[in-house]
């Protein structure tokens, strides 16, 4: 059975098809990567998928539910978490303080005004916060971590719900190749640890060959191919969009 | 009431359209590049009455007037780029809260200069030479001058659309406008583009305000009634649009003259003195605009201005030392009424702290944590002491009734308006609760029959056992004590933290399924019927209360209170409140000046100590520790 499934989908801004009749699906436990160049349609179908655009047609279902016209706090609370493609935390608190306010959030604690939330999932969230290796920073201020290190405490935060679709756009972007590396095969163990599914776009096609289950290429707002890392690689037509076809240009400067 | 007392009127509202168009096309303008809300516009614009006026009547005839109105632009233009030079340069990176408050300084500093050069006498010009007569329109007199100041707005507008599509400094201004940085980043000049705009937009202002001299007197008041005037045509023509000004200008005018033609309507069950309705009608079509368009009628969302605030450290539980250090000014506080047997007014001065301390700690609530900038917090203030008042004087109710419906009623208020508030931000939000307490005070100020208009209401005593004044004083302390206590609670609890994540990244909490309007909104509520509280107990503690106590100033004072503590600490607002009423009261009452002297001291603020004093002394505390 397919955990997400999307049929149809389009989106248009202005003229520009930004997204157009776009299908494809997640397996449970699967690790899908959606690549494609600049411009492609990939955060556009992000954040058709998580509530923050409405698509104009087509349809989004999740283990049966359609996500189309919900918000983006409903879409998580069914149980589909993300990263963001610019890491953000919350500024003013501490490292365990934001993995807690997800828990609170999750645990719909969040309208009670009397008992503090220091004490509330502390436990829990030093776990989730162990499991991405950041224990140790659990009670610094969030705003002095490297970007590697938020990178890590938004995966914690995002794991806070027990979600069963992980969608990541772009976990690694600003990261150093060993870093991209790390969190990827953190991802990847956690995925396999747990069943969850994950959707994430990535630049890098060493992190992309190197851990996706099945690749979807999407160019010019169209889904151009889909299959296993070696077939993607075979494909011409992603390898026109990636590298062009050299016809565009005569070589001239001859001699 | 009939067709040609309409069509007179709208005729008439035109004439009024300019004079609003110049003054709010400069605001755009300065907005539109340089994102700041220039509250001194309206200063400016005061400024231009009294400098046109003293040419007129220094030099006088023809020249003296015509040649006045030239001269008055062009000075106050001189005025606005000494401004922008001197201070807004200082400023354009700092939050928009300080630039706000730095621009409402200069308010005040400008309104004390013009009281000591011109005094406080309202100043009539002379009319326009060759334009002293009035032609007949449907059987009442028009004068001559009212139709050239019709003519004189599309004019201004067209010239600046032209100058702003055919020169290299309107291109500028117009990319400008769209993307600041991409325009530096190009390479032009930003420090003379962004004189030469405010200058322009003070130019107009004068200009705007040169002109108005044959029809009205210069006076003091001028400067708070035309900003007010200015921010709702420009909100509502949208923010950096000169069309939208002409089209907003044109649109509260005719609303305004509507109102005066409609006059006293009977509805039968009630009648309406809709000709007393103008401030209301005004600010509520400001409302019905920014719900239904939030950027204005012509106006576009602006790109997000980095702006670089400090950033906050998470909140840390009170150490032990802190803790200690509160029982002991608790102690002091409840052993006050012995200390000051002597002296009886000290416990006077010690409820107005205590009250401050409530209004501002409320404040702050929304402000900090809440990152909801209010102009308005006076609302609340104002709808808890006439909530409490009005049950006394119609119901004659005992002081526990009406001081538990203070609360109640701020807290409707607090309801309804932040449902709209917490839908838009920054400067938009400033204005829509600036817009909101604005509106409760002319409902207060116009409708005289329940509340007594500008005389107040009178005789709200406490009654016993608090009668005392020691008794009303621990009544006042108790409630404080309560009030500041919960909202301290409240910050650590989830809510607190879940209206700290929506302000820290909006997009991010509601990712983790934080609903973060709702929050915003009942944390409004929560601030509104706090401050309900100080507004009830000051009006016991006064035995009245009038428009004038809740009007815009109160809710100044309250962001100034909250500043001079520390935006970002939790006790800040508490030593501010405190600094702030005593100042008021010893410092500010013995001079004749202390507007000015409240200006400098925000100007001080905003410029040296933006972190306010207890911000700065923690950092003074944390750089020695560091040194150590």
């Amino acid at each position: 059975m397919s955990d997400l499934v999307i049929r149809q989908l389009s989106k248009s801004f202005g003229g520009v098809r930004a997204v157009n009749d776009v299908s494809f699906a997640i397996k449970r436990g699967e690790f899908l990567a959606l690549i494609g160049p600049n411009g492609a349609g990939k955060s556009t179908c992000f954040n058709m998928i998580n509530g923050q655009l409405q698509p104009d047609s087509g349809e989004i279902m999740f283990e049966g539910t359609p996500l189309r016209g919900k918000k983006p706090r409903d879409i998580w609370r069914l149980g589909i978490g993300r990263t963001f493609q610019v890491a953000a935390t919350f500024n003013s608190m501490t490292v365990i303080e934001n993995v807690q306010m997800a828990l609170i959030s999750h645990a719909s604690q969040v309208y009670r005004l009397w008992k503090p939330a220091r004490a509330l999932h502390r436990e829990r969230a030093l776990e989730l916060l162990a499991q991405v290796g950041m224990q140790d920073a659990a009670d610094r201020p969030s705003r002095e971590l490297a970007y590697g290190d938020v990178k890590r405490v938004e995966l914690a935060i995002a794991l806070a719900n027990e979600p069963r679709l992980l969608l990541m756009d772009e976990p690694t972007a600003g990261m150093a190749p060993k870093e991209r590396n790390d969190l990827i095969a953190l991802v990847k163990r956690l995925v396999i640890e747990r069943g969850i599914s994950v959707l994430f776009t990535e630049h890098s096609m060493d992190v992309v060959f190197a851990f996706a289950d099945r690749i979807i290429v999407l160019a010019r707002g169209k889904l151009i191919a889909d299959g296993d890392a070696r077939s993607i690689r075979d494909n011409p037509q992603v390898q026109e969009v990636y590298f062009g076809t050299g016809k565009t240009f005569k070589a001239e400067a001859r001699s | 009431m009939n067709l040609n007392a309409f069509v007179f009127q709208a005729v008439n509202g035109l004439s009024s359209a300019s004079g609003l168009f110049l003054v709010a096309v400069g605001l755009s303008l300065i907005f539109g590049v340089t994102r700041i809300v220039n509250i001194a516009h309206g200063s400016l614009y005061m400024l231009g009455t009294y400098i046109a006026y003293s040419v007129a009547t220094k030099l006088g005839g023809a020249l003296g007037f015509w040649g006045g109105i030239v001269l008055t632009a062009i000075l106050v233009g001189i005025l606005g780029a000494i401004i922008e030079v001197l201070l807004l340069r200082r400023i354009y990176r700092a939050p928009e809260l300080f630039q706000l408050l730095a621009t409402f300084a200069l308010v005040l500093v400008f309104n004390d200069a013009a009281l000591w050069i011109w005094g406080p006498e309202d100043l009539l010009g002379p009319r326009a030479p060759g334009l002293t007569g009035s032609i007949e329109l449907l059987g009442r007199r028009l004068p001559t001058y009212d139709i050239f100041l019709i003519v004189v707005g599309p004019a201004v507008l067209l010239l600046l659309h032209m100058a702003l599509s055919k020169t290299r400094f309107g291109r500028l201004m117009r990319a400008a406008t769209q993307d600041r940085e991409m325009v530096g980043a190009l390479g032009v000049n930003q420090a003379m583009l962004f004189t030469g705009v405010f200058a322009l937009g003070a130019m107009l202002a004068g200009l705007g305000g040169a002109l108005q001299i044959a029809r009205e007197p210069a006076t003091l008041t001028t400067d708070l009634n035309v900003i007010g005037d200015a921010f709702v045509v420009v909100v509502v023509g949208g923010m950096g649009s000169i069309t939208g000004a002409y089209v907003a200008a044109v649109l509260i005018a005719e609303v305004k003259a509507l109102c005066i033609a409609l006059g006293i309507v009977d509805f039968g069950l009630f009648t309406v003195n809709f000709s007393k309705m103008t401030l209301v009608a005004e600010f509520l079509v400001m409302a019905i605009v920014l719900i239904t368009r939030p950027y204005g009628l012509l106006g576009r969302e602006q790109g997000a201005v980095r702006s670089v605030a400090e950033p906050e450290e998470p909140l840390r539980p009170a150490t032990t030392a802190t803790k200690i250090g509160g029982l002991i000014v608790l102690f002091v506080l409840i052993a006050m009424p012995l200390i000051a047997q002597g002296s009886p007014y000290t416990l006077v001065l010690g409820i107005d702290v205590l009250i401050a301390i409530l209004f501002a700690a409320s404040l702050h609530f929304i402000m900090g944590p809440g990152g909801m900038h209010s102009f308005g917090h006076a609302a609340y203030f104002g709808l808890g002491a006439y909530g409490a008042a009005l049950l006394v004087k119609w119901f004659a109710a005992p002081m526990g009734v009406a001081l538990a419906a203070a609360p109640l009623v701020a807290l409707m208020g607090a309801l309804l308006f932040g449902w709209f508030a917490v839908r838009l931000s920054g400067v938009y939000l400033a204005m829509l609760t600036l817009a909101f307490a604005q509106i409760v005070w002319a409902a207060v100020f116009q409708w005289e029959t329940l509340t007594g208009g500008s005389n107040g209401v009178l005789g709200v005593w406490p009654s016993a056992p608090f009668e005392s004044r020691p008794a009303f004083y621990y009544l006042t302390l108790a409630l404080a004590a309560l009030g500041v206590f919960l909202i301290r609670r409240f910050l650590f609890a989830p809510f607190g933290y879940a209206m700290r994540a929506g302000r820290d990244s909006p997009l991010r909490a509601e990712a983790i399924g934080l609903d973060v309007k709702r929050i915003h909104w009942l944390a409004f509520a929560i601030a509104g019927c706090i401050c309900g509280v100080a507004g009830g107990l000051f009006a016991f503690a006064k035995g009245s209360i009038s428009p004038e106590t809740i009007a815009v100033s109160r809710s100044i004072d309250g962001l100034v209170m909250v500043l001079l503590g520390g935006l970002q600490t939790l006790s800040g607002p508490i030593v501010g409140a405190s600094v702030f009423a005593v100042l008021q009261d010893s410092v500010m009452r013995s001079t004749e000046y202390w507007r000015a002297l409240l200006g400098g001291v925000i100007l001080l603020l905003v410029l040296a100590f933006p972190a306010g004093i207890v911000g700065g002394l923690a950092k003074l505390f944390a750089r020695r520790k560091a040194a150590s």
